[in-house]
């Protein structure tokens, strides 16, 4: 062969893999509006020049009572970075360990009568503690910082001339109050187990993914002509389609036990909340997978431009849910637009009924709300659904 | 056994079949035959029931039993088999295990199932390979199972949907013979296919459809005497022949040269063969050979359905 016949044949071959990929218009959507969707979310995640910062919501639980405290609490409150709400110090530490707040920040009794001579260095330091979140870890020096930041100034306001009078000021400058950090886990005794978030979040995912191979299947069927020999026989459309969808749940019980096994059995993640709860929201999400499944066999069209798309839509929804980035890093909008995401109820509920130790209660919320999805997503599935083939 | 009457579907303004009608008894295997296009799957998937007609009934079994077929009619949909043109068997389930799981989808289970299940094996010849998964299988064994799937039910009736797509002749002689074992059984056959010669060689009688219609139904010898061309010739020739010239020739049609071969068919062989022959002498041809065939079901398929591509 000349080199010029190698040369026809090499622009040949480029311009043939050229003209496919770019008649594959699914396959170039998603190449393009993959990377633009994920960059944009980490993007307003990790701050662009004009986003503003979305509040980081705490409980403030003020035992002092004092007009240091009121001081206190007033310019938490005013402080932009946060949302406070005053609460009593169980439902303070309740609503930290219900992942509804990110800490919650006790003034003890006499913090106000102690501070002003704990700082002249007269007197023992009074105490304040952190319940924080463990899964939201990452929020924990900003309360603290930003703490020490008001009760400074609300001790500088009301110690007046004290301010700039020299003396303690040149010395070298402690914080006037000890802060006791603690987790809000099950119970105390019960450190927070960093694995069982993780084990939610990748669970969830990748039994999404396992959903995905349910509906790519029902794809494939209808290609390889299974689906006409499963239609031809006497079967109702309800069977045929609840097959799937049962069949779906079960493999994704199955899946969710032997991951959850080995998390427990290797990595000492508890379920230290309801077994009841737990087990309800794994059927739930079970549901919710195969419904996802039978709602990509539903609208897709072929089983490799589905595969590419419904991946790109789980992830999205992963993120969402917020098993890569913590949800309190989102913008104030994405936090909330990220309840209508199934994927952050099922995390939710799982690190519910595992680390964080609540009740039934707890899962109820998240098992209706991934029920409420399933009957969506399947109601959605039987309506599009093309029953109507060949037609040709 | 299955009988269509008045069949019509449409998909939005487009007529795929229209007043379509056919019967199928017991004991007889009939072939739908017709171009890409025609109406065939529609036909075909209205006969299985997995597709509703527009207007037009199906109906399964004779006499008392005789009941009309629909997309929701499952004590219809028993009493039929389908073997699609695609393999449409699971390649990760073994022979047996497949068999099974259609068997089930029919309601059978327990010892009934397994007796059936061994007997399909058995009449495709892949008992010795049960245990075994088709993704190890050739091309040939693969095309018996996907037969034997539709089997398994001992249905009345069985549609073929061009069952031997790809096969080596081996494959294609033994599924033949497992075709005609069905009929010798009383089974109805309908059997859909592109190729002719198999049609010639299985079908009782044939239904040949193009656009959504019915354009012929007999046996094979009736349908052969529905085209005025019952000959053909054969006459190998040197030079180019005057193709139109010899067209002017009474009872002479369908002229086509391929080399030094020439074919041409003829209404009469005893009175038009001379006056060809006299005729490429008269324009300076020497004849070497000639050759005569009757007209095969190709010929009155492509007289019937036309000879310009459809696809």
């Amino acid at each position: 062969m000349t080199t010029s016949n190698t040369l026809t044949a090499l622009r040949a071959l480029i311009r043939k893999d050229l003209v496919l990929y770019f008649s594959n218009r699914r396959a170039l959507v998603m190449s393009i509006a993959a990377p633009i969707v994920i960059a944009a979310f980490f993007g307003s995640v990790f701050g662009s020049g004009n986003a503003k910062p979305s509040k980081v919501p705490i409980a403030f639980v003020d035992n002092d009572g004092s007009a240091l405290s009121h001081a206190v609490a007033a310019s938490l409150e005013g402080d932009t970075s946060f949302d406070v709400r005053e609460l009593a110090e169980p439902a303070a530490i309740d609503a930290a360990r219900e992942g509804k707040v990110r800490a919650a920040v006790v003034l003890h009794k006499g913090f106000g009568a102690a501070l002003p001579a704990a700082l002249l260095g007269g007197g023992e330091k009074p105490k304040a503690a952190v319940h924080y979140d463990p899964s939201q870890a990452t929020a924990l020096p900003l309360v603290r910082g930003l703490l020490t930041e008001h009760v400074v100034k609300a001790l500088g306001e009301s110690m007046g001339g004290a301010r700039g009078s020299g003396g303690p000021a040149k010395a070298a400058f402690t914080l006037p109050y000890d802060t006791d950090t603690l987790e809000t886990t099950a119970s105390p005794d019960r450190p927070y187990n960093g694995y069982a978030h993780s084990f939610a979040g990748m669970g969830v995912q990748f039994i999404l993914f396992m959903g995905i191979e349910v509906g790519v299947g029902v794809l494939l069927a209808r290609r390889l002509g299974l689906w006409k020999r499963l239609r031809a026989a006497p079967l109702s459309r309800t069977v045929l389609l609840g097959s799937h969808i049962l069949s779906g749940a079960i493999t994704a019980l199955i899946l969710l036990a032997i991951i959850y096994t080995a998390a427990i059995g290797v990595f000492h993640v508890r379920i230290e909340g309801s077994v009841a709860g737990f087990v309800g929201i794994a059927i739930a999400f079970a549901l919710l997978t195969s419904s996802f499944g039978l709602l990509i066999a539903a609208i897709g069209k072929t089983p490799e431009a589905t595969r590419g798309l419904a991946i790109f839509a789980t992830l999205v929804m992963v993120m969402l849910g917020g098993a890569w980035v913590p949800s309190f890093l989102f913008p104030q909008w994405l936090q909330t637009a990220s309840l209508v995401v199934p994927t952050r109820w099922a995390v939710d509920g799982l690190d519910a009924m595992t680390w964080r130790g609540l009740g039934f209660d707890a899962a109820i919320a998240p098992i209706a709300a991934l029920l409420l999805f399933s009957a969506l997503f399947a109601a959605i599935a039987i309506w599009r659904f093309d029953w109507e083939e060949p037609r040709g | 056994m299955l009988e269509a009457q008045g069949l019509c579907k449409s998909y939005g303004s487009r007529a795929v079949v229209s007043d379509l009608s056919l019967a199928v008894r017991a004991g007889e295997i009939v072939g739908l035959l017709g171009p890409n296009g025609a109406g065939k799957s529609t036909t075909v998937a209205m006969l299985c029931g997995l597709v509703g007609a527009g207007s037009g009934q199906v109906f399964v079994g004779e006499g008392a039993t005789r009941q009309p077929l629909t997309e929701y009619s499952q004590e219809a949909k028993r009493r039929i088999g389908v073997v699609p043109q695609e393999l449409s068997i699971y390649e990760n389930l073994g022979a047996a295990a497949n068999l099974e799981l259609f068997g089930a989808l029919y309601g059978l289970s327990g010892a009934l199932l397994k007796e059936r299940v061994d007997a399909a094996l058995k009449l495709v010849g892949l008992a010795d390979r049960a245990k075994d998964k088709p993704s190890t299988f050739s091309g040939g064994m693969k095309r018996r199972l996907n037969i034997a799937a539709a089997l398994v039910h001992d249905p009345d009736i069985l549609i073929f949907d061009e069952p031997t797509v790809g096969v080596d002749p081996q494959s294609r002689n033994a599924i033949f013979a497992n075709l005609i074992s069905l009929r010798d059984r009383g089974k109805a056959l309908l059997y859909t296919t592109h190729y002719m010669e198999e049609a010639e060689r299985l079908c009782d009688r044939i239904v040949i459809v193009d656009h959504g219609k019915v354009v012929a139904s007999d046996t094979l010898a009736g349908i052969e005497r529905l085209v005025p061309t019952m000959q053909s010739l054969e006459i190998e020739v040197d030079g180019l022949v005057d193709l139109q010239a010899l067209a002017a020739l009474p009872g002479i049609d369908k002229l086509t040269q391929d080399g030094s071969m020439l074919r041409a068919g003829v209404a009469d062989l005893a009175r038009d063969t001379p006056a060809l022959l006299t005729a490429l002498a008269a324009s300076g041809h020497r004849v070497t050979r000639v050759a005569s065939a009757r007209a095969g079901l190709e010929d009155v398929f492509l007289s019937l359905t036309g000879r310009q591509l459809r696809d």
